[in-house]
């Protein structure tokens, strides 16, 4: 068991979701290891990976790797996010003399709630009311991190958490960062569906391993009008199991 | 294509019905492929033998395809190379001039309808009738196929119980499938027995024996290959495998990954004409092998994974995109995944490009890809070949996707994000001036609210929670 970690948070984490990012390191300091957060960190660099701006998201990635010099786990509160650097860092520098040092970081990486279940075998005890919860596992965590068990997992941990499925729970909310631009008629297409989903599991909160997930899935209820609220895996998890 | 695509899409996404309908098409696939893959380990141990098959027989491909044709020559099958599409169908009319061919009945393939081999065809006289059903019905319809397994997938069982009404008014109505299948089955016999050839695709080309195997569930292919006296098959020059022995695993991956079905109902192999003391097979076969674009997508050691396709359709059957909009909306031959890698490098990045950023790279077709091609990844790489300027690599249109706006905000961001100084301050300043920001972000804001920016960001909490950085 590793005894520090550090938490690489993410842009979107940062601007939009910081108490996903403090409830995320806060998880783990309970477990009694020390969290690092490496105060130069920006952005992994995958926005513009994923436009195909290759060489501007180096520069952008290539400002992350010295930002671990221990041989500590990363942990990345967002499947995406951790897909970039586990999967498409050593790719993004190959040939290049940073090449060692991002296979090393890639090495590294976790997904959050996958570090909570098959590192720290995490232990949660729930302090809330009874709720119904819906469960987005974004399309990153499930399939490129291969951690779709452990966003379950972890709900199912809660003892006055109902959790609920909701129909194609597989498929993608149509976010896909540019795609949402490029393609906004698709993307609105998929995000109606997913959303129509969700509303008839009659959750009353919709949680997400990702800040991308959650700004489409989340935009579009409140724009639609009533329905469940959505927030971070991290942060739910650490306000349901809080000692006050 | 902007236009283009971006008008069909918009058609697609406002057909309910259409929608509706693949959805319903789409969750039985993915339900039937599941059933026929109990054991997950095995499914992959399978997945990596399949793509370890293909794989191989793309490190040697120039060296297959010699012996295959050499194979092929002795067997009596005649083997013709055609560079382009034109070339292509030039040979086939050639062959079918010197036969004295009026009529021809075609079974299933692909390559035939990139080659527009039927139109091609029908302006030089010649009557082509595709006898797969679902072939049957689009030419009816005088559709292409939406589906590059399910050529019809499109149409509702109504839909085609009035389009055989409108074309056949002398048959009584009916919206029965199985006396829709007898009637098209009816007029095919009489066609099959009246053809003078018969046109096939190929699925696997086999080097070690020159084999050609077919894989088909209506007979039809079995009689479009051996009742009329000359045969003539079409196909890619990638589909060629090693060994007899390669085949059994690609086709256990085929047909479960395309239809669920452990086997399909015909699996034709064909080793050339009829032989002395034969009672049938066609007098003459040939094969004509197409590259169109092939061998630029084989010259590049990551896109030439491209090719180890063998085209059963499962990740347009797990496409979230192409469940929303149907084959026809791509506008391309290959629709779905496959196709959005396929078609931008057979056609050019500067026609095409848009269908690699047509995907939210979600990893589902990759996920279910019986020969574990990364479709993902070279959808990424084929949007990074359409904005990458340095001129090397083999991908036609290469560069021709940039556009100045955006790759001038791409480089602002990067050296705002790669200096962290300034990002620190860029963040504060965007959480502090918050409410001073746009709330309608274009299209983004049409069905969603604008996502709200934190009081404070993580950056400057985390100092106040006492985190440090070392």
């Amino acid at each position: 068991m590793p005894r520090t970690v550090y938490f690489f948070a993410t842009c979107l984490v940062d601007m939009f979701y910081p108490n996903a990012g403090l409830a995320g390191m806060a998880l783990i300091k309970r477990e009694g290891l020390k969290v690092i957060y490496p105060r130069n960190q920006t952005c992994c660099g995958q926005p513009a990976y994923n436009a195909g701006y290759r060489d501007e998201a180096r520069k952008v990635a290539a400002a992350q790797l010295d930002l671990f010099p221990g041989n500590h786990p990363i942990v990345v509160p967002s499947g995406s996010c951790a897909g970039m650097m586990k999967h498409h860092y050593p790719d993004l520098f190959f040939g290049k003399p940073e090449h060692a040092k991002a296979v090393d970081v890639a090495d590294r990486v976790w997904e959050l709630t996958g570090f909570l279940t098959d590192v720290l075998n995490i232990k949660l005890k729930d302090l809330g009311e009874p709720l119904r919860v819906a469960l987005h596992t974004s399309c990153s965590t499930r399939r490129e991190m291969g951690m779709a068990h452990a966003g379950e997992s972890l709900l199912a941990q809660l003892d006055a958490v109902e959790v609920v499925e909701q129909t194609h729970k597989a498929e993608c909310c149509g976010f896909g960062g540019s795609f949402a631009v490029k393609q906004p008629e698709i993307s609105s297409a998929m995000v109606r569906d997913k959303t129509e989903a969700l509303r008839a599991t009659e959750a009353s909160l919709v949680v997400s391993q990702d800040s991308g997930c959650l700004m489409n899935i989340g935009g579009a209820i409140e724009h639609q009008g009533e329905g469940p609220k959505t927030q971070h895996i991290a942060e739910f998890l650490w306000e349901r199991t809080r000692e006050r | 294509m902007s236009g283009e695509f971006h008008d069909s899409v918009v058609k697609a996404l406002g057909d309910d019905a259409l929608r509706q309908h693949l959805r319903r098409a789409m969750d039985s696939l993915i339900e039937k492929r599941l059933a026929v893959f109990p054991d997950q380990d095995a499914l992959q141990a399978l997945r990596r033998y399949g793509m370890a098959i293909r794989g191989n027989a793309l490190s040697k491909l120039p060296q297959l395809l010699e012996r295959f044709e050499a194979r092929c020559e002795e067997n009596g099958v005649h083997v013709h190379w055609a560079e382009t599409t034109d070339e292509a169908n030039k040979i086939v009319f050639e062959i079918l001039q010197s036969n004295d061919v009026k009529r021809l009945v075609k079974g299933k393939s692909m390559v035939s309808e990139e080659m527009g081999l039927n139109h091609f065809l029908e302006d030089k006289g010649i009557e082509c009738l595709e006898s797969d059903l679902g072939e049957f019905i689009i030419q009816l319809a005088g559709e292409t196929p939406s589906h590059i397994v399910m050529p019809a997938l499109h149409k509702s069982k109504q839909e085609i119980a009035e389009l055989f009404h409108e074309k056949f008014p002398d048959i009584p109505y009916s919206d029965d499938v199985d006396e829709l299948t007898a009637v098209a089955r009816g007029i095919l016999r009489e066609k099959f027995m009246q053809a003078d050839a018969g046109i096939s695709g190929v699925n696997f080309l086999i080097a070690e024996t020159g084999t050609l195997c077919l894989v088909e569930n209506e007979g039809n292919g079995r009689m479009s290959t051996t009742v009329p006296r000359l045969h003539i098959a079409v196909t890619g020059i990638e589909k060629v495998v090693e060994k007899l022995a390669d085949v059994p695993p690609l086709l256990s991956l085929l047909t479960r990954s395309a239809t669920g079905q452990p086997i399909t109902t015909y699996f034709n192999m064909i080793k050339g004409p009829r032989q002395p003391g034969e009672k049938d097979g066609p007098q003459e076969v040939h094969l004509v092998l197409l590259d169109n674009g092939r061998s630029r997508i084989f010259a590049d050691e990551e896109l030439q994974a491209t090719l180890r396709c063998i085209r059963c359709g499962a990740c347009i059957n797990h496409c979230p995109i192409y469940t929303r909009l149907g084959g026809h909306a791509y506008g391309t031959v290959y629709p779905g995944p496959i196709g959005s890698i396929l078609e931008p490098q057979k056609e050019g990045l500067e026609r095409l490009g848009e269908l690699a950023e047509a995907s939210t790279l979600c990893g589902a077709c990759g996920e279910v890809c019986p020969v574990r091609i990364p479709i993902p990844k070279l959808l990424n790489r084929l949007r990074w070949e359409g904005v990458r300027q340095d001129g090397t690599g083999e991908t036609s249109g290469q560069g021709r996707r940039r556009k100045h706006s955006e790759s001038l905000a791409w480089k602002g961001w990067s050296s705002l994000a790669s200096r962290p100084v300034l990002y620190r301050i860029a963040v504060k300043s965007a959480c502090r001036f918050r409410r001073l920001l746009p709330q309608q972000l274009g299209p983004w804001t049409h069905v969603r609210k604008a996502p709200e920016i934190a009081e404070k960001p993580l950056r400057e909490l985390v100092e106040v929670q006492g985190f440090t950085d070392e």
